[in-house]
């Protein structure tokens, strides 16, 4: 019952942020519903395909923030086809017709193009913040749309996405009147970058607390765009090779000098290792440092870099920093809450280097209390060493690792690993994520199913025996959401187990399993909620219906609930149940 | 068939004259970014090749796994650089040179000379300048220019110092250093 008018709920729930609080909330009755809706500024949509922008715009319309997720994550490892869908343009074209005042849309893997870049700009009049990772579609003329519509612009931010670089003018698109820039990361384009029309826009940005540069921003540009903001937070080093002239170089070490705000450092896309003790005098202050692409710094130069770093929360780094590297990290880093190891080594081609091992791994668990996620690259892990990780950090939201060897058993005992990431999920009582690799049997499933109660998203490849393994999951995880399985032999009877789950869950993706058309389709048969994707590039043509063999085996299936039915945008080689 | 004898030699290729094969491959690896086929014939080559180099007693060669391992294809595109710039496989050993004072950088192959007179030679025409004589004690004499290179550790050699096989191995780009810098290079220090 209310005892108080609405306005004055209205402002309690202002205080109610988080995404899932306020979900809870709008359920306890029709009148908090009601009040919710009207008062919802920003909307998370994990799958775009979950809902559609009519309906979203119809609940929540005063909507200023929109998060919209396209595609399942294993598209990053290109095993999702072009042209699947999560185009966005359909979203801008709904939100610019209903006059929605957005004024930020954050967007991931998602399809992207020109066209909708330059409607997005021209539609929202108080457009502030546009955040892309890992979208494609567009080119810098869309960016160019952006900068010349989008008078109050506050952030722009691009990660890792591909853009086509017509090597335009777009940094000079942003007027003289835009002086409201926060946040502007353009890493990832790969051609020129007109540096003077850049240094004028950093020079009128006062507020500009985050500027990562892309390849093309040399040493001498990075030291005068560093003196006009000395108030930066975050920097994204550029290109930090050839040859520092010791008079380019001393403005730059005068230049970081006067950074004293500088916590987060990330770039060095092309880097001369000479050059990193111009960054000394700032490491004390770091909380965040990402050298995960700096290829060519070798392990000793990564070290001294490190050993200044006292203060790290964030680290990101190539497994090229070694056992060696990790200890001192784990002997300095006493604040470490997260850390990406990469394999420098993507294309397995260098046999030979053992770059990160079990024990830099025991070693960071033992050195930094603080630790609760990780995604660890390496070639050997054993047992022993996963028991130990789990007895000194049981406090793992995210653990992530990869040994890069599909199957690969403890490489002194030449077991499974199902005792290790048992030891992991017994111990974390508060995993929320996990991936494992690895040689690992049913059992390791059995685990998870027992112990791993607020695991909520869950990668599995090259594992298991039986279809008993997912079913230990799909029975055991209750906080489920996420699930995708790629080459490992749960079929048809784990899948359809249990069909009533997967509306519990965002999605399932299993590619390369045993499951088979036939069970696809009877799992599509009784479910109105799920969409069931067939994904088979092979084929160009529809199948007809009665050449069909439902024995056949599914080479990627793709479901997750819906509330919308079908979706009309899918490619003829998506066929969906 | 005499008509189709030399239709090799009129069709439209890239790379140099006189040459083969090579560059197709790599651009078909350069235009796979953002391509979801399953591994491309090139990577087969490149496999093939390694590990027909490999010695006995070293573990059979693992298939390419499409989406193995789980790296972000834009990640997977970006760290390429590292071994884009001096390629030692077999391909050509293709490293940029610079000259102080020249608007552009070139690209040379390597494994395209004999020994160092070559090289420089082919530096001299290229960039036209002269290299001046070289001594192994005091460097390089009689030209304001010097030849040098950087090298695995980041360090700028004097070329000619070590032996040639040693020097394309080690060997990452060149520069053509002058004026002063040179000067102080040059007198053996």
């Amino acid at each position: 019952m209310n005892y108080f008018p609405d306005e004055v709920i209205e402002h309690v729930f202002d205080f109610v942020v988080s995404h899932k609080d306020r979900n809870s909330i709008s359920l306890v009755c029709k009148s908090w519903h009601k009040i919710e809706r009207f008062s919802r500024k920003e909307v998370f949509i994990g799958n775009c395909y979950a809902i559609n922008p009519e309906r979203l715009i119809g609940r929540f319309p005063c909507l200023k923030s929109l998060t919209l997720k396209g595609k399942p994550h294993f598209a990053d490892f290109n095993l999702v086809p072009h042209e699947w869908g999560g185009f966005v343009l359909p979203w801008i074209e709904a939100l610019a017709r209903s006059r929605v005042g957005l004024e930020e849309l954050r967007l991931k893997r998602m399809v992207v193009t020109d066209e909708s870049l330059e409607l997005l700009s021209r539609s929202f009049a108080n457009f502030k913040s546009l955040v892309l990772v890992s979208c494609e579609g567009f080119t810098t003329d869309g960016l160019a749309s952006i900068a010349t519509n989008c008078r109050h612009l506050r952030e722009l931010d691009l990660q890792e996405n591909e853009i086509d670089d017509h090597r335009g003018q777009w940094l000079n698109c942003f007027p003289d009147s835009c002086t409201t820039l926060i946040s502007l990361n353009f890493a990832c384009l790969k051609g020129e970058t007109n540096v003077a029309a850049l240094e004028r826009l950093v020079a009128r940005s006062p507020n500009l607390k985050s500027l990562k540069l892309n390849r093309a921003v040399p040493l001498d540009a990075l030291a005068r765009l560093m003196s006009c903001a000395p108030q930066l937070v975050d920097l994204g080093v550029g290109s930090y090779e050839n040859e520092p002239d010791p008079e380019s170089f001393a403005k730059l070490m005068t230049a970081i000098e006067k950074c004293i705000s500088l916590r987060s450092l990330s770039g060095f896309l092309e880097v001369a290792p000479l050059c990193l003790p111009a960054f000394y005098p700032i490491c004390q202050n770091l909380i965040s440092l990402n050298l995960s692409y700096a290829a060519e710094i070798q392990g000793n130069h990564l070290i001294k870099l490190i050993q200044l770093c006292k203060r790290l929360q964030r680290l990101w780094i190539l497994d090229s920093i070694g056992d060696k590297g990790l200890v001192v990290v784990a002997d300095t880093c006493k604040e470490l809450q997260e850390l990406r190891v990469f394999p420098s080594d993507v294309h397995g081609e260098e046999d030979n280097i053992a770059a990160v091992t079990e024990v830099g791994l025991v070693a960071i668990s033992a050195g930094c209390p603080k630790l609760h996620s990780i995604l660890y690259f390496c070639k050997q892990m054993t047992n022993a060493a996963l028991i130990a990780v789990a007895k000194n950090c049981p406090n793992f939201i995210r653990f992530r690792l990869c040994i890069l060897e599909p199957h690969k058993p403890d490489h002194i005992t030449s077991q499974s690993l199902d005792e290790g990431f048992g030891a992991i999920v017994q111990a974390c009582k508060g995993l929320r994520r996990l991936s494992v690799s690895g040689l690992l049997t049913d059992q390791v499933f059995l685990y998870i199913g027992m112990y791993a109660e607020q695991l909520e998203m869950l990668s599995i490849a090259f594992a298991g025996d039986t279809d008993k393994g997912m079913l230990y999951v799909l029975n055991g995880c209750k906080k489920m959401r996420k699930l995708e399985i790629r080459d490992s032999p749960f079929g048809n009877a784990a899948l359809l187990a249990d069909v009533g789950r997967y509306e519990t869950m965002r999605s399932l993706w299993m590619s390369s399993c045993e499951v088979t058309l036939g069970g696809c389709k009877r799992l599509a048969q009784n479910s109105p909620r799920l969409n069931v994707e067939i994904i088979n590039e092979n084929e160009n043509n529809r199948m007809e219906q009665n050449e069909e063999d439902e024995g056949e085996k599914v080479d990627k299936l793709y479901l997750y609930r819906t509330v919308v039915g079908t979706r009309k945008d899918a490619p003829p080689y998506v066929r969906i149940l | 068939m005499d008509e189709f004898v030399n239709l090799k030699e009129t069709e439209l290729r890239l790379g140099l004259p006189g040459t083969d094969n090579v560059c197709e491959a790599k651009e078909r690896v350069s235009c796979c970014n953002s391509n979801n086929k399953r591994a491309l014939s090139s990577d087969n080559e490149k496999e093939i090749e390694s590990s027909s180099r490999k010695t006995e007693t070293s573990p059979p060669r693992k298939a390419q796994i499409v989406g193995w391992p789980p790296v972000r294809s834009y990640r997977k595109n970006n760290i390429q650089t590292k071994k884009n710039e001096s390629e030692h496989e077999g391909h050509g050993i293709y490293v940029k040179v610079s000259m102080d004072g020249a608007p552009y950088l070139r690209k040379i192959d390597l494994s395209c000379y004999k020994g160092y007179s070559e090289l420089l030679k082919a530096l001299e025409v290229m960039f036209k300048f002269s290299v001046g004589e070289y001594f192994e004690r005091d460097g390089y004499k009689g030209s304001d220019f010097v030849p040098t290179y950087e090298d695995k550790d980041g360090d700028w050699m004097l070329i000619g110092d070590v032996p040639w096989e040693m020097f394309i191995c080690t060997c990452k780009r060149l520069r053509i250093m002058k004026g002063s810098e040179a000067k102080g290079l040059s007198c053996g220090v």
